[in-house]
């Protein structure tokens, strides 16, 4: 899939928003620009058109201004990155969700999840909600956009790839098959404005209790191969993986359906 | 018919000519940016580095070196002779004479300069440079016999029409070539932009026999300046010294001849990267360059001015990132032209502008930035590779001797082969030791030479701040690209964490020690050997003779590579080239075991974990590759185990 083979309406200028937040590389544990993140701002610059960079694409984030990550965004060749000034023990999810209201947002891309912090991957999912609009998880790209109905292309395991179409507005959170982050230049980086919206927000008090240690590496499970044969490691290796248990419903009713889905997350224990 | 009044004219019109072309030169030159430079000092030093330091390097060539003292000289002597004689019509026989044997020795000069002209080796350019010889003995037989009557060896007015008309001809072409042709952009115009370069050249210290290889720091300021720009993007970001140095290019293309990557087919040539340049701060197209092209790349496309971006049409990005910062075309050029500065400069525009280092480069510098070395390895592995060595470190001694700079080695299993020798050798010559462990970072080198300053001057400034925190008196490192940036670019960032430190390669170090006899050697009894000079020891840092004199002390014997010692060729693995990875036709590590093998060799003696690499990615069959601390550590000799052996076999008995 070629990214420049993009098309969109002449008549209706998209309006995206690029989510960032603060990442950290796995080795080092230093600040950078998160990996999923930026491959959003990549989509991002590729969808409005490389040239028109900083036109009608938003770079948003909500945090410290001063944070040296975002830097690394602006020098991807961002003019600006707004910032929604918040304390750090705030909930940033209301602020986000109506600023993206405010500034009439038609896609919104966010990474899969962030590096640090809660890393729990619910933010799109928590904006979703709030706005009431579409998510689409994990997507590697986005073909086209015509008549307010986007075709997105979602990442699934083993380079597999489903198409679906959505309607406008929708947040998509973008998987790493996306297309890689362009390089991050000094020079805009420094010149880059910080654009600060200073809000308020109610703090998360469910996270206030919370006592963060380091993650501990947990013991790995030892792989036993159990393929023979050349042509059956080549298989495991390659094979679409088999959901064990899973069953496909398609011509059931909606009810039924629903149904099952409730019974399965009442067994696993996820409700109770 | 007197025509008395016509060659003074003519002269007078050439000179005036040629005023106006200077003038429009300088001005040329001055739309670059200031630089810091005494000029008096220059102009006065100008001609003694003439005289010195330029002919020092053509005198490489015999033959360019008396051709061109003669036609030079003669040139000169003859321009200033004449203006007294025919132009403001002194009457002195002694004068006259003395012209006259100006021009003969311009004139035989001349002869042999067209003589070279005849079947002409493909790196000189062709097009103008064809006709110069002609102009050259046109200018002196035409004014040899003008000035005859006025030596009186001919009578006044003798000599008829024909000969006044053939002579005036004669004289307005060599005076086109020689005086107009000099400011206006002829061949001729590296004797004024050469003398000037010379003069006001912008590593002053280069000359009287100095060294100045470090590259220069790029003000970070300029990045929140509103029109600032980082790097070099148009000609006029050059400095105006560098522009005057690409205008004094004589298109012999010794630089051509030796540059590496020409020779791998890979689209940089050195001469017509500077002809580029030239191109550049005039304006106007590479059309009439009559030179060898960028391999693969067909002359006449390319179109630039002075406030055009060199990279939009003038010079593709990849001839750039060909460059593997080698320094051969710098060592060779007789005008002292520095290419290798002007690279980088451009490099740096398009990494801290543009964002757009090729292949590998922006993960390699991503991970630099966040990990500080190029592989992304987890910065507190960084001493893995000495858990079985008991190393001292800075942190718990904080003072020793020596501060071994480990380098980023120390993440690759081959270069830690280097580092185990070399700690033996320390060990056995109770060197009082220490190294940084986790506190070292990357040196910098290979995000300098991609053209990311800014990281390259973070790196800086935090080794130094680590530094400048311990007691050491020398800095050892088996590294010559960390050598270099430690010795020779450490110095820009106002610490004195290096004061009164010396800097050295290992190979030096341990000649020292081989010298006081610290280190006992059997002799070498292996095969032929020869030796590779690694670029960043050598041409940047001058160091050819310690690790020859290390080897000759096992007894070994050089079998000297062709292209050794200051003509050495690289070994492909500079300037970050193996990760920007520029196609070619050939490898440049491939030429360069060639030259070895053809030595007879068996094994190559190196002085770089970087050489190593590259030399050793060469299909086999092909010589060995060992770097010298691995050479001398076989030749060890242990006193002190032999001895206990020795206390141990008397006390059983």
């Amino acid at each position: 899939m070629q990214p420049n083979q993009f098309k969109v309406d002449v008549a209706s200028k998209l309006k995206i928003v690029s989510l960032v937040s603060v990442g950290k590389h796995p080795q080092s544990g230093r600040v950078r620009r998160s990996d999923q993140d930026s491959r959003a701002v990549e989509l991002g610059l590729k969808l409005t058109g490389d040239n028109r960079s900083g036109e009608s694409l938003t770079v948003l984030h909500a945090g410290d201004p001063r944070e040296q990550s975002l830097r690394s965004y602006a020098g991807m060749g961002l003019k600006s990155v707004r910032v929604l000034q918040l304390d750090p023990s705030a909930d940033a999810i209301l602020p986000l969700g109506q600023h993206l209201l405010q500034c009439g947002a038609d896609i919104v891309l966010t990474g899969v999840r962030a590096e640090s912090g809660e890393s729990s991957g619910m933010v799109p999912y928590q904006l979703a909600e709030k706005l009431g609009w579409p998510i689409v998880p994990r997507v590697a790209n986005i073909v086209s956009v015509e008549g307010g109905v986007a075709e997105v292309l979602q990442a699934l395991p083993r380079g597999q790839r489903r198409s679906v179409m959505v309607q406008l507005p929708f947040i998509a959170s973008v998987d790493s098959a996306a297309p890689e982050a362009r390089q991050s230049a000094f020079g805009p980086a420094s010149r880059a404005l910080m654009d600060i919206e200073v809000v308020s927000a109610s703090v998360d008090m469910t996270r206030e209790s919370w006592e963060e240690v380091p993650a501990r590496k947990r013991p790995k499970r030892l792989k036993v191969v159990k393929a023979k044969t050349a042509a059956e490691r080549f298989k495991a290796a390659t094979a679409k993986s088999q959901g064990e248990g899973g069953k496909v419903m398609k011509n059931e009713s909606a009810v039924e359906q629903a149904q099952a889905i409730f019974d399965l997350l009442k067994e696993e224990g996820v409700l109770r | 018919m007197s025509v008395e009044w016509l060659h003074p004219l003519l002269i007078a019109t050439a000179l005036a000519l040629a005023v106006i072309g200077a003038v429009r030169r300088v001005n040329l030159w001055r739309a670059g940016k200031p630089d810091q430079i005494n000029l008096i000092a220059g102009l006065m030093a100008m001609p003694g580095r003439y005289l010195h330091d330029l002919h020092d390097i053509v005198e490489r060539g015999k033959y360019m070196s008396r051709t061109h003292a003669a036609t030079g000289g003669g040139f000169v002597l003859s321009a200033l002779l004449v203006i007294l004689v025919h132009l403001l019509g002194i009457d002195s026989q002694i004068l006259a004479w003395a012209l006259l044997a100006a021009l003969a020795l311009m004139f035989v000069g001349a002869l042999f300069v067209f003589k070279r002209r005849l079947n002409p080796p493909s790196r000189i350019s062709k097009g103008p440079w064809m006709r110069l010889p002609k102009s050259l003995l046109a200018f002196a037989g035409a004014f040899f016999v003008l000035t005859l009557p006025a030596a009186g060896v001919l009578p006044e007015g003798s000599g008829g029409v024909l000969l006044t008309v053939v002579l005036t001809a004669l004289i307005i072409w060599g005076m086109g070539e020689l005086f107009f042709g000099m400011t206006w952009g002829g061949p001729m115009k590296h004797a004024f932009a050469g003398a000037l370069h010379l003069a006001f050249h912008r590593r002053q210290e280069r000359f009287g026999g100095g060294r100045s290889t470090g590259l220069k720091p790029v003000d970070l300021s300029l990045a929140q300046e509103i029109g600032g720009v980082l790097g070099v993007a148009k000609p006029t970001d050059f400095k105006w010294n560098q522009l005057l140095g690409f205008d004094a290019c004589v298109q012999c293309g010794k630089c051509e001849a030796m540059c590496p990557a020409f020779a791998a087919g890979q689209p940089l040539n050195p001469k017509k990267l500077i002809q580029d340049m030239v191109v550049g701060l005039a304006g106007g197209t590479d059309a009439n360059y009559a030179g060898s092209p960028y391999p693969g790349k067909a002359i006449g496309n390319a179109k630039g001015g002075p406030d055009h971006i060199i990279t939009d049409g003038l010079i593709d990005p990849e001839t750039l990132w060909s460059c593997t910062t080698c320094r051969a075309c710098v060592e060779e050029c007789p005008m002292m032209i520095e290419h290798v500065d002007a690279i980088v400069d451009m490099r740096r525009y398009l990494t801290m502008e543009k964002g757009k280092t090729p292949n590998k480069g922006a993960e390699v510098l991503d991970n630099i930035i966040a990990t500080d070395n190029p592989n992304g390895y987890a910065p507190a592995s960084r001493t893995n590779w000495a858990a079985d060595q008991n190393l001292p470190l800075m942190r718990d001694v904080k003072e020793a001797e020596v501060l071994f700079w480990v380098s980023d080695g120390a993440f690759d299993m081959r270069s830690q082969r280097i580092l185990r020798a070399f700690v033996k050798l320390l060990k056995a010559a109770n060197v009082d030791f220490a190294v940084l462990g986790d506190e070292e970072l990357d040196s910098g080198d290979v995000a300098r030479r991609l053209g990311d300053d800014a990281t390259f001057q973070s790196l800086a400034k935090r080794n130094l701040d680590v530094l400048s925190q311990y007691k050491f008196s020398k800095i050892v490192t088996t590294d010559p690209h960390a050598y270099h940036c430690l010795r020779n670019e450490y110095n820009d960032f106002g610490s004195d964490a290096l004061n009164r430190v010396e800097v050295l390669h290992h190979t030096t170090f341990l000649n020292q020690l081989v010298q006081l006899g610290s280190l006992k050697l059997s002799p070498f009894t292996g095969a032929k050997v020869t030796y590779h000079d690694p670029c960043y020891l050598g041409r940047y840092n001058g160091e050819y003779e310690a690790p020859r004199e290390l080897l000759r002390s096992m007894g070994i014997e050089i079998a000297e590579m062709e292209r050794s010692g200051f003509r050495s060729r690289c070994c492909g693995g500079g300037g970050g080239a193996p990760i920007t990875d520029i196609p070619g036709e050939r490898r440049i590590a491939d030429m360069r075991m060639e030259d070895a093998s053809s030595t007879g060799a068996e094994l190559v003696a190196v002085g770089c974990q970087q050489c190593t690499a590259m030399l050793e990615g060469v299909v086999e069959p092909r010589p060995q590759v060992k770097d010298i601390a691995e050479i001398l550590v076989d030749q060890l000799v242990d006193s002190t185990a032999d001895s206990s052996v020795g206390q141990l076999a008397r006390e059983v008995h």
